[in-house]
């Protein structure tokens, strides 16, 4: 049986644009085989071998789910008319959904993983920052800062950057980062999994800026770069499935919103691409 | 030439994990056992270390990382493992925090023997014999040794099949590849998988090194077509069946190892003094090896210390001077004149050969890591905590410089340090305090960002250098202090209440009388050291109330904070203090 917690969730499973007329697309769904497909009539369909199943557009990419799913979080940004929005890169990565977003959410490895990119030693410290769960279930991680070598396309010295995490779902990690180009604003960067089994995913990386400066495929290479440096931690990770047990590995004090991360996995009841604490471990 | 005996039913025993030759300096191996990924990396004193291949925090393999000589680097933060006694040493992302002794990888015991880098799981956590003690190494011979009887290692080649399939075509193996060589061959396995076990063949005995290259070519083409013709099913038996090895008998056992689980010691230590020194003018210097028999001695944090337990109740901390990658302690003790029997009995009575009781190494000290430049600044003994920070920094190539104050030429200890820092470390000769005050003065002249110092020395120096660099802007936080001792008066005279959070009881302190003993009074284990509010070992969390501190650890911030308090030696401001304890 499906772990009724993942069916009943909206997946990421292809970005639309990437479904052109009359195309199909085979995957899995939560290890389920299953079919999108662009309809000549317009609009898409998705089916499993045995049942069609919901499937909405939003924020460029098709939504499906096996079960009966909630409505979808919402990123009130998208709709701003001068932003500019692309999926820059779907991925397959040979681990669980909830490893992928847990690796989204952590800046200790920016110095070590993305090198002169998003960190750069000596300066690896993380300060503490604040985690909070709102009145709809969502994590927040704020006040996060760290030291960014190179912030800016132009910029010549390094400088300590603010972010700001959500998390909205189980599968899906949102990033905000103030702009280069207007202060008071936020670009917005998404990852968004679509789990084909328990331990193999497709993370889909979704943009929204504000950026007047850089060509789409600047964009795209730089966001692949840096998850192409991802992938390669994250398949070399054991066990693949998120342990939520907060004994089974050794977090510290930067983990706070992964720690905050597994609790609320454990809470909602999540089993599928975890190992949840009251199953044997080994190891 | 003896090989250890194997028990593939029972998945017990040594087998091998890579060659010896495969383990070079400066490079990390990965391999695998019995359905384990291991990690395993030489140091540059050519110890080699087998490990599960799994970072304690996030479980990204170790092997991904960089072997530093003296330290395994995790590739996904940094975390750095100590060679040998696989202590974590540093995490980056909290450059202020020393990472607790608990914080230790499983470490699997190793042997080199017969060219080839041996281990056995047994005792491992995870392992199928889990909560045994490993054998010995079961072959005795020459443990200086390492190739054995001289072997020499002929090309190892994975075989997908299981290794009761193999184990019956052994012997033909060995007999073709004997004639093929010209030297006896023994045939060695290594268990990888419950379908795949890689085939170490040995040249041994007298014609061994005489094995030239193209024996050796030639030896790995037989293999090769070896391998293929079993894989394929058509052994000499012709019993094979591609099912049958992936049978629930054979696969029983095989699995993870984990780094988590393993139990360190926080009892005492028993070491031998090998060494004794006079280093300069009534300084001496001492190397402390564990006890024969005991394991080795856990891994050490620059700034770290240890106490002495000269009697039961007469004990002494000092700093550890070691760089990165000793696996003897060495520490240098003063002569005090007002001495209360700690320096003058380490000088007149402790002799090499002797034995010591001493703590598991406390870092009170913590070493920044994450600076551009970082300066060290020494008054006479208060050098020792320094030099460890010194030879650490000088390994990952870290800006820093080490200004030493000492009397004179010969008040100058542990030179042939100094000397490798080349001209990282100055020796500042003779300077009376106000000699002292303007070259301090000069040294603080630039607070700015990614600057760190730490100073050690006589208490009125380490005023000094607080007054000046206060004048300078440094913020407090970016300078560290160690005390000798604590040079304020101390004032006993308050009576308060201590509440505990954790355990829900509360004590009244009495006048004359410290926290410290209250608790320990009342049977509530608190670790201390130097009991005089100087080293900051029993420095625990305050809840709620306002401290009186009297301690020279705490920052002015910290102290401002009103989070933490130093047991030994600070009293309350408040009617009452909840610790959490």
């Amino acid at each position: 049986m499906i772990d009724p917690v993942a069916r009943d969730l909206w997946c990421a499973i292809v970005a639309s644009a990437e479904l052109g007329p009359r195309r199909r697309f085979a995957t899995r769904l939560l290890g389920v085989p299953i079919e999108l497909t662009a309809e000549t009539a317009g609009g898409f369909a998705a089916r499993s071998s045995d049942r069609h199943l919901p499937v909405i557009e939003r924020y460029g990419y098709l939504w499906t789910s096996l079960g009966d799913p909630v409505p979808l979080f919402d990123i009130p940004e998208y709709d701003e008319p001068d932003r500019r929005i692309l999926n820059a890169g779907t991925l397959q990565v040979a681990t669980s959904a909830p490893r992928c977003v847990e690796n989204f959410l952590d800046m200790g490895h920016f110095p070590y993983v993305h090198t002169d990119l998003l960190g750069a030693e000596p300066h690896t410290e993380v300060r503490d920052y604040r985690v909070d769960t709102d009145a709809g279930g969502e994590i927040w991680a704020t006040e996060c800062v760290f030291y960014q070598p190179k912030a800016a396309a132009n910029a010549t010295e390094g400088q300590l950057t603010e972010y700001t995490y959500r998390v909205p779902h189980p599968y899906v990690a949102i990033l905000y980062k103030s702009c280069a180009e207007d202060p008071t604003r936020n670009d917005v960067i998404g990852l968004f999994l679509h789990p084909v089994d328990a331990e193999t995913s497709r993370a889909h990386n979704f943009l929204c800026m504000v950026d007047s400066v850089n060509t789409e495929s600047g964009m795209r290479h730089f966001q692949q770069l840096i998850f192409g440096q991802d992938k390669s931690i994250l398949e070399n990770q054991l066990p693949k499935r998120l342990p939520l047990d907060p004994r089974a590995e050794t977090p510290i004090r930067a983990d706070k919103s992964s720690i905050v991360y597994r609790r609320h996995l454990t809470e909602l009841g999540l089993r599928y691409g975890v190992i949840r604490p009251d199953e044997s471990v080994a190891g | 030439m003896n090989l250890p005996p194997v028990d593939y039913a029972a998945n017990r025993g040594w087998y091998p994990v890579a060659a010896s030759a495969d383990a070079v300096a400066g490079h990390v191996v990965a391999g695998r056992l019995w359905g384990s990924d291991l990690v395993i990396w030489r140091d540059d004193n050519g110890a080699v270390n087998v490990w599960p291949d799994r970072c304690l925090h996030r479980g990204v393999r170790l092997s991904l990382g960089t072997n530093t000589g003296t330290e395994l680097v995790c590739r996904y933060h940094g975390w750095r493992y100590a060679t040998v006694a696989g202590s974590c040493t540093y995490i980056p992302a909290h450059p202020d925090n020393a990472p607790a002794q608990s914080m230790c990888t499983s470490t699997l015991p190793v042997h080199e023997y017969a060219g080839l880098v041996w281990t056995t799981l047994d005792g491992a956590p995870g392992s199928v014999a889990v909560g045994t003690s490993p054998e010995p190494f079961p072959v005795e011979h020459d443990v200086n040794d390492h190739a054995g009887s001289a072997a020499v290692p002929l090309w190892a080649m994975t075989v997908n099949v299981g290794t009761g399939t193999l184990e019956v075509e052994l012997d033909g193996l060995r007999k073709a590849l004997t004639k093929l060589v010209g030297a006896e061959v023994a045939v060695v396995l290594q268990p990888v998988d419950p379908d795949a076990v890689v085939v170490r063949p040995l040249a041994v005995g007298e014609a061994a090194p005489a094995v030239d290259v193209s024996a050796l070519d030639a030896a790995a083409e037989l293999l090769s077509a070896f391998a293929r013709r079993i894989e394929s099913g058509a052994g000499a038996n012709g019993d094979y069946d591609g099912n049958s090895r992936r049978s629930a008998t054979e696969a029983r056992g095989y699995g993870q190892v984990s780094p988590h689980g393993r139990t360190v010691s926080t009892g005492l230590l028993d070491v031998e003094v090998v060494a004794k020194w006079e280093t300069a003018d009534g300084i001496v210097a001492f190397e402390f090896l564990p006890v024969e028999g005991a394991p080795p001695l856990p891994a050490v944090q620059p700034g770290a210390h240890i106490d002495v337990h000269m009697t039961a109740d007469l004990l002494r901390p000092y700093s550890l001077t070691n760089g990165p990658g000793d696996t003897a302690y060495r520490i240098g003790v003063k002569r005090e004149p007002d001495s209360r029997g700690g320096s003058a009995a380490m000088h007149d009575f402790v002799t090499v050969g002797d034995r010591l009781t001493i703590s598991h190494p406390r870092n009170t000290f913590p070493l920044r890591r994450d600076a551009d430049h970082t300066l060290l600044i020494a008054g006479g003994i208060g050098v020792t905590p320094l030099l460890a920070m010194a030879q650490t920094l000088a390994a990952t190539g870290a800006g820093f410089e080490l200004h030493y104050f000492v009397r004179g030429p010969g008040h100058v200890a542990f030179a042939d340090v100094i000397q490798t820092l080349g001209p990282h470390a100055v020796v500042h000769h003779g300077l009376d305090p106000a000699g002292t005050g303007e070259e301090l003065a000069s040294l603080l002249a630039e607070p700015g960002f990614g600057r760190q110092v730490y100073a050690c020395g006589p208490g009125p120096m380490l005023d000094a250098i607080r007054a000046t660099a206060r004048s300078a802007g440094w913020p407090d936080d970016t300078v560290h202090f160690e005390y000798f001792q604590n040079p304020n008066d101390l004032d006993l005279d308050s009576t308060f209440e201590i509440a505990l959070s954790r355990t829900a009881r509360t004590f009244t302190v009495p006048a004359g009388e410290t926290i410290l003993d209250v608790l320990r009074t009342n049977g509530v284990a608190v670790e201390a050291s130097c009991e005089q509010g100087a080293c900051g070992t029993c420095v625990v969390p305050l809840l709620d109330g306002r401290a009186d501190h009297q301690d020279v650890y705490l920052s002015d911030t910290q102290k401002a904070t009103q989070d933490r308090i130093a047991v030994c030696v600070s009293r309350a401001e408040t009617e009452r203090l909840v610790l959490e304890l």
